[in-house]
């Protein structure tokens, strides 16, 4: 499939996050500010690429040749959870400012349904190596796309007098579908 | 075949778990030993008394941070401050012990109720409509919201007003800022006086819904020598460490001139005067007004 359709289609028509509802949680908790959304979105990308690579290799390698499909979602689990491990302790060494940041939302990347649903979906599809990294790449462009947008406007509503009752989680949810509604859009573009 | 799976399952967890620890190694970051020995010496009950997320995020600041006192910890007590400034090499000046007063007399004033309220049994919902389920807009409702939200445990519900163990309380503020209504108040362990009122209203007002509730006549304010005593937001307001600063000369002038005797003594001083050392086994705690038909007929 041609590169530049692959991007297209991942970061916008079938955004990871606003339109197949991937990924939530660290959608709505680290895009209060941009340098902390730019952080989560570059680990987000980092935890694809290398999952998918892995996760495709142990597919394509041990899982089918022993007939033991049915393992597949254990497998990944045990793979995505030991990879961000990993990526944590790098972080904590490497660049600890950002480990603060990132906090909790870190070790949630292990169970984020995006990472997982990215593994899968491409396996799904029945990509090659190479096709699959990239779409996982481009996934998780997607998903940094998405976190920096709400970033944006969130930063800017810390100066607006809102509603208390509203104020903080209800208020990101609402503007989640409103976002969504806007990528809805997209759909049925390209193919 | 079931062989197989369990086989191909263990040796990757197994391959994950040689590569994790080889990178344990490699990636090892020194963390400050002396957070880890703070943290053990705090209580650990995550009150968020000091000011911070939990006894993890005190221990942090306190050790790397060197504008933090030693002492913020209020439910350790004394003996924790001591053990946190030992750890982090800062001396440590002596807190003023605290606990929550309720600022309500609702049973000796005979408060009736609004209106018949079937609803959720809290204060947060009780609190909601028309001023409350009380006459008096700013009352202890007794449904214990803060009973709930208290850490060590330290009140309970008795006769529809919440009652406050003092020895228990450690003065971490929780109960204050879950109480809707404002009622609690963190006061000195050493406080003689207290007013017994969180009325924001004034004379008639006060006495169409009270008997005892405070109108705002301002003796205490006038008849205090240390200007102890001030109006703060249509509230009686003792700055308490003024108060006890100045001593006992004033032969607590202000509760002598509280014509409602919502002025008073606090509890600490009524029980020690009524204390006989010779008599200790037939001292009993003095007991809290009865409760009334009104309040029989509380759901």
């Amino acid at each position: 499939m041609d590169i530049l359709a692959i991007f297209i289609s991942a970061i916008f028509v079938n955004n990871i996050v606003l339109a197949q509802y991937l990924g939530n949680c660290p959608y709505l908790g680290c895009s209060k500010e941009k340098g902390v959304a730019l952080g989560m979105g570059g680990a987000v990308i980092f935890v694809i690429i290398v999952a998918t690579l892995c996760t495709w290799l142990i597919q394509k390698h041990v899982l089918e040749p022993l007939a033991l499909g049915y393992l597949q979602t254990i497998v990944f689990i045990v793979v995505i959870a030991a990879l961000v491990q990993f990526v944590e302790m790098f972080l904590k060494k490497a660049m600890p400012p950002l480990y603060l940041a990132l906090g909790i939302f870190l070790p949630l990347i292990t169970t984020n349904c995006a990472v997982m649903g990215v593994t899968i979906l491409v396996q799904r599809e029945g990509y090659g190596l190479f096709e699959s990294v990239v779409w996982g790449l481009a996934y998780g462009l997607g998903f940094t796309l998405a976190l920096l947008l709400m970033a944006g406007i969130r930063e800017r509503l810390d100066t607006c007098r809102l509603p208390k009752a509203m104020a903080g989680t209800p208020l990101a949810l609402i503007m989640a579908g409103l976002m969504s509604l806007a990528f809805m859009g997209f759909k049925g573009m390209g193919h | 075949m079931v062989f197989v799976s369990i086989m191909t399952l263990f040796a990757l967890g197994l391959t994950a778990s040689i590569i994790l620890a080889v990178a344990s190694r490699v990636f090892f970051v020194r963390e400050d030993p002396r957070v880890a020995a703070v943290l053990e010496a705090l209580p650990g009950a995550n009150c968020g008394g000091c000011g911070f997320a939990g006894c993890e995020g005190y221990a942090s600041a306190v050790v790397n941070d060197p504008d933090i006192p030693a002492n913020k910890c209020c439910a350790g007590g004394a003996g924790t401050s001591v053990a946190v400034g030992e750890l982090t090499g800062k001396t440590v000046a002596e807190a003023e012990p605290l606990y929550a007063l309720r600022r309500c007399d609702k049973l000796a004033g005979q408060v009736g109720p609004r209106y018949e309220y079937q609803g959720m049994p809290s204060c947060a919902a009780a609190s909601l409509m028309r001023g409350g389920t009380d006459s008096c807009a700013f009352s202890c409702l007794g449904y214990g919201d803060c009973v709930q939200s208290c850490p060590f445990d330290a009140m309970q519900v008795v006769d529809g007003v919440v009652r406050v163990d003092v020895g228990k309380c450690t003065g971490c503020g929780t109960c204050v800022s879950v109480c809707p209504r404002g009622v609690l108040e963190l006061t000195p362990l050493r406080a003689r006086v207290a007013v017994y009122c969180n009325t924001r209203e004034k004379l008639r007002a006060v006495t169409d819904v009270c008997k005892v509730g405070c109108v705002k006549c301002m003796k205490c304010v006038k008849n205090c020598p240390a200007k102890a005593v001030s109006l703060e937001d249509n509230r009686i307001v003792i700055d308490q460490m003024l108060c006890l600063s100045y001593g006992t000369e004033c032969h607590e002038a202000c509760v002598a001139s509280c014509a409602r005797k919502i002025f008073r003594y606090t509890r600490q001083v009524t029980q020690l005067e009524a204390f006989d050392p010779e008599n200790a086994e037939n001292f009993t705690l003095p007991q809290p007004p009865q409760a009334t038909a009104q309040d029989a007929s509380r759901p």
